[in-house]
């Protein structure tokens, strides 16, 4: 009895974090909620994407399809490429890949500067009490890793008083996806020179998708007073003012891009 | 010996304050945010950039947005942002105006941010429209206290 009143005053002490269950959400509207949640709302937020529906390739803010992505079988595949609005790598997505994402107000977060690798170092102590007694977790230059390869790659947005951290989990993938990305110019050390599909692998070898988010809530559980928030309240509608800046690049850009690099 | 007797002339004649390892350098007579970006104030114009603090914190910068020019900005408001690591932060005025010029070099060379910040890479130029907003900013030795608390936090 008394352990429970501890338990619910620790818990009334933490500050509020809204979790956001979704399924199959297409990527660019996951993202569009993102940024605006970033930009607009004053709550934290841990938003939870089990899946997305189609393979999707998703470059960061400064990315050049040209030197990221193949283009000639993107375009004939019709794949989508986005642009989104954190920084950081490329990556292909589909229905294998787990997102969650962490938004977040600087001050309810102590002791973690609104830098990224304060935010990245925090990141990587909740993840390792999800992966506890599972896996060899731990995070590697940017990326979370199982021993040396990769199974989790991580994006931020910083602005003056929140920031967002998402990641896309690798659960599962298909190799033939995979295929439609380039080595990129900029590459962790850690990577040595292994081809894509040496450097990653799979969650599914280590944990269910239930498991894995279960898991994440109880982490996030321990740093914030949780509660659960429906898909409804957050998704896009018509009326809404706030412009995302992540967006679907075109059939024209692309083979612009393709021809620039010839 | 030399090379120090060097290094504090030219900091002197850069007006530039240098500390311990551990502490960034700032700027006499700019003016300062605590978002981390310095202005030169000069009448109505204005030099923006971030400061040493930021781009140490930062990481090393690899890309960075830059507005149009004619675009209005507000202080304390975002108007462009910095790539580094795997994050974009956004870079916030410290003044109200007008942007007249960008730093072109920056598309190119990005790293200026982190190799000259108060030089080489400053990032717009600003004509001021309330040059009273200037006195809510922050002066060096104010700026370095801020850091140093924000570091010991």
């Amino acid at each position: 009895m008394l352990e429970m009143a501890t338990r619910q005053v620790a818990r009334a002490g933490l500050p509020l974090m809204n979790i956001v269950r979704m399924k199959g959400v297409p990527i660019l509207q996951q993202l569009e909620i993102e940024e605006r949640l970033l930009r607009t709302s004053s709550n934290n937020w841990c938003i939870i994407n089990d899946g997305t529906d189609k393979p999707s390739i998703v470059m960061g803010i400064s990315g050049k399809p040209a030197e990221l992505v193949e283009i000639r079988p993107v375009v004939e595949d019709k794949v989508p490429v986005i642009r989104r609005f954190t920084g950081g790598g490329t990556v292909v997505v589909d229905h294998g890949t787990i997102f969650v994402s962490f938004i977040c107000n600087k001050d309810d977060v102590a002791g973690v500067q609104p830098y990224p690798r304060p935010i990245m170092s925090w990141s990587s102590l909740l993840y390792s009490h999800v992966f506890q007694g599972v896996a060899d977790f731990r995070l590697r230059e940017n990326d979370y890793v199982f021993g040396l390869r990769k199974f989790g790659g991580n994006a931020q947005s910083i602005t003056k008083n929140r920031w967002i951290h998402h990641t896309s989990f690798l659960w599962d993938y298909e190799a033939r996806n995979m295929s439609y990305l380039k080595l990129p110019k900029r590459t962790p050390e850690y990577r040595l020179a292994r081809d894509h599909l040496d450097f990653i692998c799979p969650m599914k070898d280590y944990l269910s998708r239930p498991d894995f988010i279960a898991k994440t809530i109880d982490a996030a559980g321990s740093l914030f007073s949780v509660e659960s928030t429906e898909f409804e309240a957050v998704k896009p509608s018509s009326n809404m003012e706030f412009a995302p800046t992540s967006r679907l690049l075109t059939i024209k850009e692309l083979e612009a891009a393709c021809k620039t690099s010839i | 010996m030399a090379s120090r007797i060097w290094a504090s002339k030219a900091a002197s004649y850069l007006k530039i304050s240098t500390f311990n390892r551990g502490f960034a350098s700032v700027v006499k007579d700019l003016k300062y945010a605590e978002s981390h970006e310095w202005v030169k104030v000069s009448g109505n114009s204005a030099t923006i950039g971030i400061t040493d603090h930021a781009q140490d914190h930062l990481g090393d910068v690899v890309y960075v947005e830059l507005p149009e020019i004619g675009t209005a900005v507000t202080q304390g408001s975002g108007f462009g942002a910095v790539e580094s690591v795997k994050a974009t932060s956004d870079i916030n005025s410290p003044v109200s105006g007008k942007v007249v010029e960008v730093n072109e070099e920056l598309t190119s060379s990005p790293g200026l941010v982190n190799g000259s910040p108060y030089e080489n890479g400053w990032i717009i130029k600003v004509e001021i429209s309330d040059t009273n907003e200037v006195s809510s900013l922050m002066d060096s030795e104010q700026y370095s206290k801020f850091c140093e608390e924000e570091d010991n936090h």
